[in-house]
């Protein structure tokens, strides 16, 4: 019995730490939605997290209140240049979790209306073409900061 | 002379040689490019985050480590400043020997005061850099690096070359870091570059 006990406030905990920075709604889970603090006068931000799904769908909008615009864009190495560029939609498929990460897939956050301030978070909105709309809250990390799963592991 | 002494002193010899030929061709290895004969990378005029006048031959002595960017950049830029700040601490004591300079491809929106705000965020030794367009597009062409903005409005991008050169004590443009190589290639290749 008191085994028991334990055992489901164990459970409990985990739950509780699992989803301390996590967003579950239907199929889709997001994971981590982070950006980095801003200086003062910064115009432009990045938002990373990842999305897995149960379901395949797709990501079709992004939209937040921090902004003047808010849009899904992908960076590209091109002979050592960095390119990024806007993109209509971004795949979340069952086999496939979208990895919102430095290096690759971000939400661009254009023309911030105040600065992003380490320990806040802010709401993003994510549309999805099946799942509907998702809201997240995005936690602001240290200007400094660097995910420990990033991108480049990935190379 | 006796067999053994006439074998004793060859042998000597030998090992003198051998610790000469050692001491004349050690030559370094980088884990980034090795760029040492391409010659760019000459000097620049431009204005630190203080409003002060600085040029490339203000820092001889010490090892470059020099980045182009802007502030408002999402991705490469913030990465890359975080994995020198990295590469500072692991330096330690010899961090102060190397001086990381971040040159903003964004004149329109990059003042010294924005960049005051952003660069020592990183670290407070780094400096920020930023001029002119001419004088931006100057020390760009220099490097053999590109930029070009993105989008009409205020809130345009910039996509920009995404390495980082590591220029040695002399002034001379050594190594290029391709993003994303991570903090121990740069303290790798800087050491190097201090212990030459």
């Amino acid at each position: 019995m008191l085994k028991a006990a334990f055992a489901g406030a164990a459970l409990l905990c985990a739950t509780t730490l699992s989803y301390a920075h996590g967003f579950t709604v239907g199929d889709l889970t997001i994971q981590h939605p982070w950006a980095r603090a801003t200086a003062p006068a910064a115009k432009n931000a990045g938002a990373f997290m990842l999305i897995k799904t149960t379901k395949d769908d797709q990501l079709v909008k992004v939209d937040s209140d921090i902004a003047e615009k808010t849009e899904l864009h992908e960076m590209k190495m091109a002979d050592g240049v960095m390119k990024m560029s806007p993109i209509a939609s971004l795949p979340v498929t069952v086999a496939a979790p979208a990895k919102l990460a430095p290096g690759g897939y971000h939400v661009m956050l254009l023309g911030l209306k105040r600065p992003l301030v380490a320990g806040e978070k802010f709401p993003l909105k994510l549309t999805f073409a099946k799942g509907g709309v998702v809201e997240v809250q995005v936690k602001v990390e240290d200007m400094t900061y660097q995910p420990k799963d990033d991108a480049h592991s990935g190379h | 002379m006796t067999v053994y002494m006439r074998c004793l002193l060859s042998l000597f010899s030998l090992l003198a040689a051998a610790l000469l030929l050692s001491a004349c061709a050690k030559k370094l290895t980088f884990q980034g490019s090795d760029i040492s004969d391409s010659q760019i990378g000459q000097n620049f005029t431009l204005q630190d985050q203080h409003g002060k006048p600085r040029q490339l031959s203000d820092f001889q002595g010490k090892v470059v480590v020099l980045f182009f960017g802007y502030t408002s950049c999402p991705d490469v830029c913030p990465t890359t400043l975080a994995e020198l700040r990295t590469s500072m601490q692991q330096l330690g004591d010899a961090a102060k020997e190397v001086q990381v300079l971040f040159v903003s491809v964004d004149p329109e929106r990059d003042t010294p005061q924005l960049l005051a705000q952003y660069v020592p965020a990183f670290n407070p030794s780094f400096i920020g850099l930023t001029g002119s367009k001419a004088q931006i597009d100057e020390t760009v062409k220099a490097f053999r690096a590109v930029y070009q903005k993105q989008g009409n409005g205020p809130h345009y991008t910039v996509d920009h070359t995404a390495g980082t050169y590591l220029i040695d004590r002399n002034g001379q443009t050594r190594v290029l870091v391709n993003y994303g190589a991570g903090a121990a290639v740069f303290t790798h290749d800087i050491r190097q570059l201090l212990e030459q």
